[in-house]
């Protein structure tokens, strides 16, 4: 029980920090918060194999083995996450040297929008 | 030979689909490309970017004939089924050819061969690898139609979304990279909620292999089912905002209106990919014989339809310019489909499914044909301001005329069939009055709309200035000719095309049938995997997940 509510806890605390990065006016923020909402949609989509302690993770020998789908799945979802988010990087920095911003509506609050 | 050619396309008919734009981008890639804006030293002629032309071209080409051929396959009511590695259902990936996908990679290609020769006609060298970054957009759109695996439509969304963000930054400039942030960041977003949609059903189900979970869906008690309703939930948020459904539609005016024009016509079928993706997931895997979970969306989904409806024209009403117009009237399409697919009967479905075939082309023609206007009015571009008068009225006015009169739903055009065929499938139903009320409403509203725009930009001009651009080229208005002329095809081909229609609702609503060929004769009521305890299944119980 107690490790279920502590992992719960954890994906939820990262999960709001991620949104609240997300909602943030920067784009380094915003990106910050993407990493962080992927660590923890990942970890969720681990968790969805439910909880195994003391198990092993691969087929090996005699004794139960966790649930080895979500790994898999995890695997993609990881390797996903890291080239989507170079990409934003790059997008974003050239967003920046095109409106001399680094806000994500391509102004300064207040500035000009031309 | 030829029968040797057919066997093997017809056995490996839905990887085909997908392998042969991923090649073509592959090879496009390898011949590389200096891009070089026109002018710029790179010329708009030069041998390199003509072979690219050529092959990307002839993929295209060669790519609707393979996708007519599925249809012709999937009109037989056979589904064609494809177990990559030969790895038995549920646990290796599937691809699966029904009617509705194979009808969806026809409706791409058809949308993708005039854009991408229009394309040809000057857009591809205001940047790099317009063409590879294409296929792969292509790629991305045949997987998604046709894989029948859950975890496999995520990927296969996140392929053409990569190559969707790089084609909507095409032509660069500022305004591009700032709608291009914004669209980056909310489907990275939505990628985040698919998976985790994803991981809920298979917390509930154990599989993600659609016909297994349509299967053990109908199964599903208790907790659960309480995981399986959050998943249906979950996913409508991420396909709402991928077909621009309220409340997540606010994103794609700014998008598709900052979007040079053929990538704008190519996008007009990505909304549909959403559309797809509903109809895929919460009408047939979570549709009338999914037990506990039947119909979970059933409450959101109408409602939201129909305000999307509403909402996107009165935005058409209000827009400043043609791009943004056309935009908002993407917008509503998507709601009148929706609405077709929320009333949940498979008259309903097949009346909306017609009614995407004809809108998806109207709205990729109208981008383009918005370009073509834009081009001769000088400095006011698109904007619905008053300017000197269009080079060709004529010309263009009859064009805009046709696809305005086509995206408002006059007869006899297929826009109208379209809606008669919403309204007439949801005569008896209890909503009835609100589909009648909301689709008639829009079809006027959108006249207006569009009566306004074109009110403004031929007759409201002023005497030029200065002598104008010239006379749009031949080679660009084909594709838009070629749109009309197919949604003339879809009026008089009406019948048939229902008819086709028709059956892929009734097709989408006996699950049996898919679950059968998918996974097997003995398939249905016989459970494919346990639930996961970690022990190894005795010898007896050979299926392991």
């Amino acid at each position: 029980m107690s490790m279920e509510f502590l992992v719960a806890t954890g994906v939820g605390m990262v999960t709001a920090t991620g949104i609240y990065l997300m909602l943030r006016g920067r784009s380094f923020p915003v990106v910050l918060g993407l990493s962080l909402f992927g660590y923890a949609v990942n970890v969720f989509i681990f968790l969805m194999g439910r909880l195994w302690t003391n198990a092993s993770p691969i087929l090996v020998g005699e004794g139960p083995v966790a649930d080895p789908l979500p790994q898999a799945l995890v695997l993609t979802a990881i390797v996903i996450g890291f080239a989507t988010t170079g990409f934003v990087v790059e997008l974003a920095l050239r967003s920046r040297h095109e409106s001399g911003s680094d806000h994500v509506d391509g102004h300064e609050p207040g500035g000009p929008r031309a | 030979m030829t029968g040797g050619l057919t066997s093997f396309w017809l056995q490996h008919a839905p990887v085909l689909s997908v392998v042969l734009p991923m090649l073509t981008a592959v090879v496009l890639l390898l011949i590389g490309d200096q891009g070089g804006m026109a002018g710029q030293g790179g010329a708009h002629d030069d041998a390199p970017l003509r072979w690219r032309r050529r092959i990307s071209l002839a993929s295209a080409m060669l790519g609707l004939l393979m996708a007519a051929g599925l249809v012709q396959h999937a009109a037989t009511g056979e589904l064609l089924v494809y177990r990559l590695g030969e790895w038995p259902a549920p646990f290796g990936i599937v691809m699966v050819v029904d009617r509705l996908s194979a009808l969806m990679v026809l409706l791409t290609y058809l949308v993708a061969l005039p854009v991408l020769w229009y394309a040809a006609g000057g857009w591809d060298c205001h940047g790099r690898y317009f063409h590879a970054v294409f296929q792969f957009q292509l790629m991305g759109l045949a997987g998604a139609f046709l894989t029948g695996d859950l975890f496999n439509l995520f990927v296969s969304f996140e392929v053409l979304l990569i190559a969707s963000y790089v084609l909507l930054v095409h032509g660069q400039g500022r305004e591009r990279f700032r709608v291009g942030v914004h669209y980056v960041v909310l489907n990275l977003v939505a990628s985040g909620l698919f998976l985790i949609g994803l991981s809920l059903i298979y917390a509930a189900t154990g599989t993600l292999n659609m016909a297994d979970v349509a299967q053990r869906l109908a199964q599903l008690q208790g907790d659960q089912l309480v995981f399986a309703r959050t998943a249906a939930l979950v996913l409508l948020v991420v396909f709402g905002l991928k077909a621009a459904m309220l409340p997540l539609y606010f994103w794609l005016p700014g998008t598709y209106a900052a979007a040079s024009a053929p990538v704008a016509a190519l996008f007009a079928i990505m909304t549909k990919v959403g559309v797809y993706s509903i109809v895929r997931v919460h009408w047939q895997l979570f549709g009338t014989e999914a037990g506990g979970a039947a119909l979970a969306v059933a409450d959101w989904l109408l409602p939201l339809a129909l305000t999307t409806s509403v909402l996107g024209v009165l935005g058409a009403l209000a827009a400043h310019s043609m791009g943004r117009l056309v935009s908002y009237l993407t917008v509503s399409s998507v709601g009148t489909i929706l609405a077709g697919v929320g009333l949940f009967t498979p008259q309903a479905l097949s009346a909306a499914l017609y009614y995407t075939l004809h809108s998806t082309i109207v709205i990729a023609a109208l981008f383009l044909l918005v370009e073509l206007i834009a081009a001769q009015r000088g400095e006011a571009a698109d904007n619905l301001q008053p300017a000197h008068a269009v080079r060709e009225p004529v010309l263009l006015g009859v064009m805009m005329l046709f696809g305005a009169a086509s995206a408002a739903g006059l007869p006899p055009l297929p826009g109208f069939l379209g809606k008669l065929m919403v309204l007439q499938s949801s005569s008896g139903l209890p909503a009835q009055a609100w589909v009648w009320s909301v689709v008639l409403a829009v079809g006027f509203l959108t006249i207006v709309g569009l009566a306004r725009a074109g009110v403004i930009v031929f007759w409201h001009v002023q005497p030029a200035t200065h002598a104008g651009a010239g006379g749009s080229s031949p080679r660009l208005l084909a594709p838009v000719w070629g749109f009309m002329a197919l949604t003339l095809v879809l009026a008089v081909m009406a019948s048939p095309v229902k008819r086709y229609t028709d059956a892929s609702a009734v097709q989408l609503s006996t699950r049996a049938d898919y679950v059968r060929a998918v996974l097997g004769s003995d398939a249905p009521g016989r459970p494919t995997t346990r639930d996961y305890d970690g022990r190894r299944a005795a010898p007896a119980q050979e299926k392991q997940p």
